[in-house]
């Protein structure tokens, strides 16, 4: 499976050959092997630009792909990337995500929802492709745009929507908040509100996977953990620090990149020296891999390659998905900065539609099964909303609840007494 | 200052105030001759070599902690033992290592992170106190976080303003962490292990001038079961006159200054913090409604120190039994300056505790037969 990292936007370390697959139209795999042009929206940017910046961009859409796919001889359903089933869960994780999202938007407006709220809208195909490819024991670690990635990995959305509301029933009681979903039961570690936080905690968490196997002698412990953070995050130094360690380690990890071009207003290209984020990887050992995030059938292959190779103990990957958010930076973001054409331009490359294309095209469903999906998740929100509303609010007792694991915080267990006299430990063998 | 040197001369009997002159004192203390003797060092390493035998999950990461044998040989020996999985050697990255360190500890390992001081957890204090203090709160006891964070901390020997910060206030006004800072050998044992075997997150911090001193330890202490429970303070030595707080290496001169005060007739209860977060709020209490004077001795900053927090809490809760201020005594309002002179001055010294004990107690003569 290598190959298929081969031909597209990679250089491996070492390897400074990439170019001549770079326009390889007859590749079998579907990562970024084209380009397309980003629609120049301000002059500073095309005066700032030096000849690199011209360069930084986005993959091919799902169309070129269909098209690409239609040229070649008559398909037999072997060709496609996706069976129905597949094709229909990726379809309605996607809708689950947006559907989730506008009813935030909506809710927020309404009182119901306060504070920071970050909505997913337009990056749906990212956590759908990667996330639904991994195990209960996988752990996703993400930033405060995790929502969507919380729902990917199974947590039900009556819990997010509560925790939305703050009240007692959330996936955290109300204590976390929008920005700080965990839950331990499905994986999902946070939720950080720092940039570049939930990076060194994701390679921890790999760490573990790899100490357990290793040290504990856990066998079976191959569990993978994916870090989604932004474009900024990429400048941020505990990046570089982990990019170094998991390769340094070889740990189970991939860090996957959401670069949607904006760090709330601040443009990738002006705040980056060499926008390309996927060729950081190289320079820390391990394989940079660029792919349109739009499209979520191309971003499960790269994760698919991705995610085996960490299972398989080969180290990390750093994945830079370009994608786009079609809301502000946050619900209290009046978005000015980013222009309308751009923002039209990637409304028409909405991965739903993209996938609900390519499924019609491929014979893979019909319309009536997309609507009853559709309907079937508006429901579900309905339902979520109103369990929320119906939820109490925290107690007071709760305020105090929860600062410390041991229930007093002075060392004292649930027994009453104190935890550091644990009869357990009185068999150690070491000699001063 | 030479003012009272001027009348320690008067009185005959001067005690220089350098560090030689604790271990002089030290040598004029009785203690049976089976008695075992100890560096806080070594009590350090047998804490952690313990645990780790006890314990496959706890791991030990830092910079120089594996083949170097540690910065200051806490972690000696321990890389041949456990082998390079165990203690794991980190690049210089702070930031990445604690938060390696507190992932791991999400997924139930239990890390030791060792800074090589203090110092630089600046550098980490966002996983410090986001993702390790609060993360037990914000996800509602789903993600507990079992991790120890230690190294020195506070003044050492002519090291200059960015290394020799004391952060006990820091980290303790934090909900969520637990802080703790050892004295002897067996507070270093014993609260080293408790802090390990505890599953909240721990900051120990510890004291570079303390690595070499040698304490006497009971076999109780050498035990591989014992530990110290958090939370709780220590009575070094009982009195009845007034009420010293200090801990780490203030406790040390806390003792020689209650010694001095001894000779002038007042009685001075010295109490060891120990555990700064949880405070040992009733312990200091009970002391000072016995005694009705505090100085609370420190080697951090002024303000906002421990003993700003230790007055507040005894203001508050002990007003009544009060009978004079109480006195503060800090490390100097400055960035720690690097001339030896000037670095005595700007820490605490044992006559800047008598000086204040007296002040507290009203009375700058001895008065007899008051012991």
């Amino acid at each position: 499976m290598a190959s298929a990292f081969y031909t597209i936007n990679t250089i491996q370390p070492g390897h400074r050959t990439a170019n001549k697959t770079f326009n390889n139209p007859n590749s079998p795999f579907l990562g970024s092997s084209r380009k397309l042009r980003l629609v120049p929206f301000s002059n500073t940017i095309q005066s700032a630009a030096s000849v690199r910046r011209q360069s930084t961009i986005v993959a091919v859409s799902s169309s070129d792909v269909v098209k690409k796919k239609k040229t070649n001889s008559s398909f037999s359903h072997s060709d496609l990337l996706i069976t129905r089933e597949e094709g229909l869960e990726l379809f309605e994780d996607m809708v689950l995500g947006r559907g989730f999202e506008d009813m935030c938007a909506q809710m927020y407006y309404r009182g119901k929802m306060f504070g920071f709220v970050h909505l997913y809208n337009g990056q749906e195909a990212v956590s759908t492709g990667f996330i639904k490819l991994l195990t209960k024991e996988d752990s996703v670690v993400s930033t405060y745009r995790d929502h969507v990635h919380a729902l990917s990995k199974g947590v039900p959305a009556r819990q997010v929507m509560s925790e939305l509301f703050g009240k007692t029933t959330g996936c955290c009681r109300g204590q976390g908040g929008s920005m700080h979903m965990f839950s331990k039961e499905f994986n999902v570690l946070g939720g950080f509100a720092f940039i570049g936080e939930g990076i060194p905690v994701a390679t921890g968490a790999a760490f573990t996977s790899k100490y357990r196997r290793e040290v504990l002698k856990e066998a079976d412990s191959d569990h993978v953990t994916l870090a989604f953070f932004g474009d900024g995050t990429c400048n941020n130094g505990q990046f570089f620090e982990c990019l170094n360690m998991a390769a340094l380690w070889k740990l189970p990890i991939v860090f996957v990149v959401e670069n949607n071009l904006w760090a709330i207003g601040m443009s990738h290209l002006r705040a980056t020296s060499d926008p390309e984020i996927w060729k950081k990887g190289p320079a820390f050992g391990m394989p940079g891999v660029h792919v349109d995030g739009m499209d979520v059938l191309k971003v499960r292959e790269v994760a698919k390659e991705a995610i085996g190779r960490a299972r398989r103990g080969e180290g990390p990957t750093l994945i830079e998905c370009e994608t786009y958010r079609f809301r502000g930076h946050s619900l209290a973001d009046p978005d000015e900065l980013r222009d309308p054409v751009e923002k039209s331009h990637y409304a028409t490359r909405d991965p739903i539609t993209a996938l609900k294309k390519y499924m019609f095209e491929h014979n893979l469903a019909k319309e009536d099964e997309f609507k009853a999906i559709e309907k079937k998740i508006e429901e579900m929100m309905e339902d979520a909303v109103e369990f929320a509303d119906a939820s109490p609010l925290p107690p007071r007792p709760q305020l105090l609840e929860n600062v410390f694991a041991d229930p007093k915080g002075f060392g004292i267990g649930p027994d009453g007494r104190y935890r550091c006299e644990d009869p357990k430990f009185t068999q150690g063998t070491a000699h001063v | 200052m030479l003012g009272i040197l001027g009348k320690r001369v008067a009185r005959g009997g001067i005690y220089a105030s350098t560090i030689r002159s604790q271990s002089f004192l030290f040598a004029s203390k009785n203690y049976s001759s089976t008695a075992k003797e100890m560096t806080v060092r070594d009590a350090l390493n047998s804490a952690l070599d313990e645990e780790m035998s006890a314990d496959p999950k706890v791991f030990v990461m830092g910079e120089e902690v594996g083949e170097y044998q540690g910065a200051y040989k806490i972690s000696k020996g321990l890389l041949e033992k456990y082998g390079p999985d165990r203690v794991v050697d980190t690049p210089i990255t702070e930031a990445g290592f604690t938060g390696i360190g507190v992932g791991a500890a999400y997924h139930g390992l239990k890390p030791v992170i060792e800074f090589m001081t203090f110092n630089f957890s600046m550098q980490a204090i966002d996983h410090i106190i986001n993702s390790a203090a609060k993360s037990n709160y914000m996800s509602a006891g789903q993600i507990s976080v079992p991790i120890v964070f230690r190294g020195p901390n506070g003044a050492a020997a002519g090291v200059g303003a960015q290394h020799s910060h004391c952060y006990a206030a820091w980290y303790s006004s934090c909900p969520g962490l637990k802080v703790l800072a050892p004295y002897s050998s067996e507070d270093a044992r014993g609260l080293l292990k408790a802090a390990i075997r505890d599953p909240d997150p721990v900051v120990f911090l510890e004291n570079e001038l303390l690595y070499g001193e040698s304490f006497p330890v009971s076999a109780e202490v050498l035990d591989s079961s014992f530990c110290l429970p958090i939370g709780k303070a220590k009575i070094e030595r009982e009195g009845k006159d007034v009420t010293i707080t200090a801990f780490s290496k203030m406790v040390g001169f806390s003792l020689q200054a209650a010694e001095i005060l001894a000779k002038e007739g007042i009685s001075a209860e010295v109490i060891n913090l120990r555990s700064i977060r949880p405070l040992d709020r009733s312990t200091i209490n009970a002391s000072v409604r016995k005694t009705n004077r505090l100085v609370t001795v420190e080697e951090g900053f002024p303000q906002h120190g421990v003993g700003a927090e230790i007055c507040a809490s005894v203001v508050e809760d002990s007003f009544e039994y009060l009978d004079a201020p109480v006195e503060r005594i800090t490390g100097s309002d400055v960035p720690t300056p690097y001339a030896a002179n000037l670095e005595r001055m700007a820490f605490p010294q044992i006559e800047d505790i008598v000086r204040a004990a007296k002040r507290a107690c009203h009375r700058s003569v001895p008065m007899a037969a008051v012991a």
